[in-house]
């Protein structure tokens, strides 16, 4: 038996979750004022769970370490949030919803989590309409919406390229509010370094203000961890630079379960790497995909006078590309989900056709797409026999109205114009599907310690379908975790204050004190830059977009020396009572270090291909992944034992019960 | 490429700063701006020296994090872009860049080229919001129709990353566009009618609060702006405020 609960609700699936809320405790409102919580993280996970705590009437501690909460990375997502609302009459509808998520997942996700997200979905639409959120409209005044990739639904709601931004500042300002009414203290330039645990159960945080240096303590009768993914392992990726695995990490090291660490998404467009000084890579978000085709010459001479700069890509006839997409997945085409879009186009780049200077890259293209808008518009003006110039020209502006700022950031960074040749794209680490285990209520293994949004491992399974992270996010904070977190509270209502006196609070200050002090008088001779470079390059040639066990091994090896050799020869400059960003990311690379060999411990163990996960040893002869679901079938949730290399596995037997389970197939 | 960099050196907010030279070499085209500092301060750690601290995250002109003026302009030469989206290609080889903070009363100095810009916070905490409760109870997102014309520009309004730049460029450090923008977002939505009035008062008590100067329409803070908040914004929200003012 497995030590692990998941505390799933009976009932039928539809039912469980207003079973559930009809049947756990209450808070009443003068008591919830003797509470207090904590929320680590203020991007669409924290932020909307902290405002409504706020609402319900909790006193709540919020932390982020950027310099507004509002700056969080949730603001850097771009193509839009899925709901459930069939709004197009394309025949979406929650169940709809819950299999796209669960298949798009490879069958590695709890069915109760996932039905409960599709179901509160829709309404994630209507409160952010209601707070003000400027969704793109159509002309008649309602909602629009597009596709992505895995499903063939239009169900996507978005704000041009910036749909995280326009959702997190609608968080925040619902935080605002409560902030102008006191109940929301925010420290912002904050950084959770411990959790700290008080009889079992987490009562408070050791954090440092990042503008003095000085450790603090915080207390409360629970602590919710929203601090979003961990995809900085690989030091390249489309997180921000300060992404980091530190609050999660600690609570693992303090009792949590870290569930699937090697479920990563790596997204199919990115702008490729430019040279050695690359510090973080650029998405063009999958909505892109809706527009774009992708391709490579057919012919290998072709891709070499392409990367030679001898041929330009919009030379080459129609018959010498390959739309490898189109041609391998005939019903999905270009939208097939991420996982398999990538591996595409590693497929096509290792084969020799890649289409930059290193061969690390893949055509975009919107000329096609151009010229249809082009025409639409040219007949809905009634413009009779338009010139291919005028064509053009209307179809760039529709392109521009979709795509602009994405298009607008492509140029700046590339210095072409993708109006009028074809995008480059690779894919790059974008998102982590696994991350601290939770159960039913988003609770972790350490009583009175919660973890939403990006930083739990629930809802994606192997592999997240586009526009779901979003979705997760608002569901997680606006309307599960606020209610399932009432039943825990409800036993301390007459606990009163914690004090930060307490000697569980001096230990892990002392210890957090104690790494500061071994880093900043370490006198090494290498920058942490330097280690996480080397960790990245582990990561990215050993595990990931594919894995072999022999290159996991070394990876693990590899890893463990790095770490010895970080502790021994880092550099800090500076002294902690101080800003000191580089003592800042030298605390987040250490766990990195430690992450990463579990990471691959992970990656090995599983000895299956699922979603993100794959193990060249378990391939189809087409190349597809091969599930195992007879071994595998299971979230892997490790425990932790006092060196990521000792970690514990423990099974949570995954049960499909509403779905029939079957090889995934997008052709 | 061959740079001289003159950069803002302070070490806190109680020490007085100055500009420091740090020629540098081997600086690509492809490179980011902040990329280019990143090399410097590998540089300056290897050398046994402090780093520069500047502010910066997403690195991709979104998050509002990254600052600084160079030579002279907030974020930089190129227009419509964040610091973190300037490329070293706009520079020539030989070039002396000189790098500076944000300067205004109300954006103190924290260390180098880092800001404190909990002023902006403070304003959006006075009532850059639409007083609804998250709890999901709230009527269906289609039942409220707006024109797209209202919507796009609310959105346009609401791209605002709150970096600062507005305040930076202008001569009178005043932070009109910024509190424009967050005003315009919602006096644009008819669900941000039903507090109007009371949001613009206080918002704009606040922005006078924190020592913002006035604004006397030189415009300079549209043209910095990296996100292209148009001024049509001020005179909107002017309007705004009049009209709230008369009804007391
Ligand atoms: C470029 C990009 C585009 C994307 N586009 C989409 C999209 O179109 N649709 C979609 O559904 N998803 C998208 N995603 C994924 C999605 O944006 C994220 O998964 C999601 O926003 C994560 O939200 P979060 O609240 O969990 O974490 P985040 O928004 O990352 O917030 C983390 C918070 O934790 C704080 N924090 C972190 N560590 C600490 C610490 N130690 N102490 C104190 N505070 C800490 C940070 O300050 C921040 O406030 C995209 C992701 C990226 C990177
Ligand atoms: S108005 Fe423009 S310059 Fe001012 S804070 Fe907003 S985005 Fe920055
Ligand atoms: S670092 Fe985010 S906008 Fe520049």
């Amino acid at each position: 038996m497995s030590i692990l609960n998941s505390k799933v609700p009976s009932g039928p699936l539809s039912e469980k979750w207003t079973k559930h809320k009809n049947d756990i405790n209450l808070v009443n409102p003068a008591n919830k004022r003797n509470i207090d919580v904590i929320v680590v993280g203020t991007g669409l996970a924290g932020g909307s769970a902290a405002a409504t705590l706020a609402e319900l009437g909790y006193n709540v501690k919020t932390f982020c370490y950027q310099d507004s909460p509002r700056r969080a990375h949730s603001i850097a997502a771009q193509g839009g949030i899925n709901a459930a609302k069939n709004y197009q009459g394309d025949g979406d509808s929650t169940y709809r919803l819950f299999y796209d998520t669960i298949k798009g997942g490879d069958y590695r996700s709890r069915e109760e989590n996932v039905y409960r997200l599709a179901e509160v979905s829709a309404n994630i639409i209507d409160q952010c309409v209601a707070q003000g959120v400027p969704f793109a409209r159509e002309y008649g005044g309602l909602l629009d919406n597009r596709s992505f990739g895995g499903v063939l639904v239009s169900r996507t709601f978005y704000a041009k390229g910036q749909t995280g931004q326009q959702l997190l500042l609608g968080a925040y300002s619902a935080m605002n509010r409560q902030i102008n009414r006191g109940k929301i203290k925010s420290y912002t330039r904050h950084e959770m370094l411990d959790l700290v645990i008080v009889d079992g159960k987490a009562r408070g945080i050791i954090a440092r203000d990042m503008v003095t240096g000085e450790l603090e303590r915080h207390s409360a009768h629970a602590v919710v961890i929203a601090t979003g993914g961990y995809g900085n392992v690989f030091y390249l990726s489309t997180n921000a630079m300060g992404s980091n695995v530190t609050a999660s990490w600690k609570i693992h090291k303090r009792g949590a379960f870290f569930a699937n660490p090697c479920y990563t998404q790596i997204h199919p467009t990115c702008i490729p790497v430019s040279g050695d000084h690359q510090s973080k890579l650029t998405l063009m978000s999958e909505s892109l995909r809706n527009d774009g085709r992708i391709w490579v010459p057919k012919k290998q001479e072709d891709a070499e006078a392409i990367q030679q700069g001898k041929l330009k890509p919009v030379d080459l006839a129609e018959e010498d590309r390959d739309y490898y997409l189109e041609r391998r997945y005939p019903s999905f085409g270009n939208l097939v989900p991420r996982d398999v879009a990538s591996r595409a186009a590693k497929e096509r780049c290792d084969a020799g056709f890649g289409v930059n200077k290193t061969g690390e890259a893949v055509f975009l293209d919107f000329a096609a797409a151009i010229m249809r808008y082009g025409k639409e518009v040219a007949a809905v003006e009634h413009i009779e026999n338009p010139s291919e110039e005028k064509i053009r020209e209307l179809g760039e502006k529709v392109i521009e109205t979709k795509y602009g700022n994405l298009f607008q950031m492509y140029e700046k960074i590339v210095d072409e114009n993708p109006y009028k040749t074809p995008m480059m794209i690779y894919p790059a680490v974008h998102y982590t599907m696994g991350g601290v285990w939770v159960d039913y209520n988003l609770e972790t293994t350490i009583p009175g310690c919660y973890c939403a949004g990006e930083a739990n491992y629930s809802d994606h399974g192997a592999n997240r379908l586009g526009a779901s992270a979003l979705m997760q996010g608002l569901a997680d904070g606006y309307f599960v975790l606020p209610y399932t977190i009432g039943d825990y509270l409800a036993d301390d209502i007459r606990t009163g204050p914690i004090s930060t006196d307490l000697p569980e609070f001096a230990e892990a200050e002392k210890n957090i004190q104690e790494q500061l002090d071994k880093l900043i008088n370490n006198e090494g001779s290498k920058s942490v830059d330097h280690f996480h470079k080397r960790l990245g390059k582990i990561m990215w040639n050993k595990v990931g977009m594919s894995r072999n066990e022999k290159g996991l091994k070394e990876a693990i090896s590899e890893i463990r020396e790095l770490r010895e050799a970080f502790w021994k020869d880092v550099r800090v400059p500076g002294d902690y009572n101080e800003v000191n960003p580089e003592l800042e990311k030298a605390m987040r690379v250490a766990d990195f270090l430690e992450l990463g060999e579990l990471f691959a411990i992970d990656a090995l163990h599983r000895n299956e291909s699922c979603g993100g996960h794959f193990r060249e040893e378990y391939q189809t002869e087409e190349g597809e992944a091969l599930r195992d679901d007879e071994n595998f079938m299971y979230t892997a949730a490790w425990e932790f034992k006092g060196d990521p290399g000792k970690a514990v596995l423990h099974k949570e037997e995954l049960n499909y019960e509403n779905i029939e389970v079957k090889t995934r197939s997008y052709k | 490429m061959k740079l001289t960099l003159k950069i803002w050196r302070q070490k806190n907010a109680q020490t007085k700063g100055n500009m420091q030279t740090y020629p540098i070499d081997g600086i690509e085209g492809d490179m980011s701006f902040l990329e280019m500092l990143d090399v410097l301060n590998t540089q300056l750690i290897d050398k046994g020296e402090e780093p520069v601290v500047f502010d910066h995250d997403c690195r991709e002109g979104i998050c509002g994090t990254c600052s600084l003026q160079i030579n002279g302009e907030p974020h930089g030469p190129d227009r419509l872009i964040t610091t973190c989206q300037l490329h070293m290609r706009k520079f020539n080889d030989g070039d002396t860049i000189v790098i500076e903070p944000f300067r205004a009363k109300a954006f103190p100095v924290i260390k180098d080229l880092m800001v404190d810009r909990s002023s902006f916070e403070r304003i959006q905490q006075a009532g850059g919001y639409i007083s609804v409760n998250t709890s999901g109870n709230t009527i269906d997102a289609n039942a409220i129709p707006i024109e797209k014309e209202h919507a796009d520009e609310s959105f346009n309004a609401a791209a605002c990353i709150g970096c600062g730049a507005c305040v930076a460029a202008c001569k009178n450090a005043s932070a009109m566009l910024f509190t424009a923008a967050k005003v315009s977002q919602f006096a644009l939505l008819p669900q941000g009618q039903v507090e109007a009035s009371r949001r613009v008062l206080n918002m704009v008590e606040q922005m006078d609060k924190e020592g913002f100067g006035n604004c006397t329409n030189t415009g300079a803070c549209e043209i910095e702006c990296p996100k292209g908040i148009s001024l049509e914004n001020i005179a909107r929200m002017n309007r705004e405020y009049l009209s709230a003012s008369l009804k007391g």
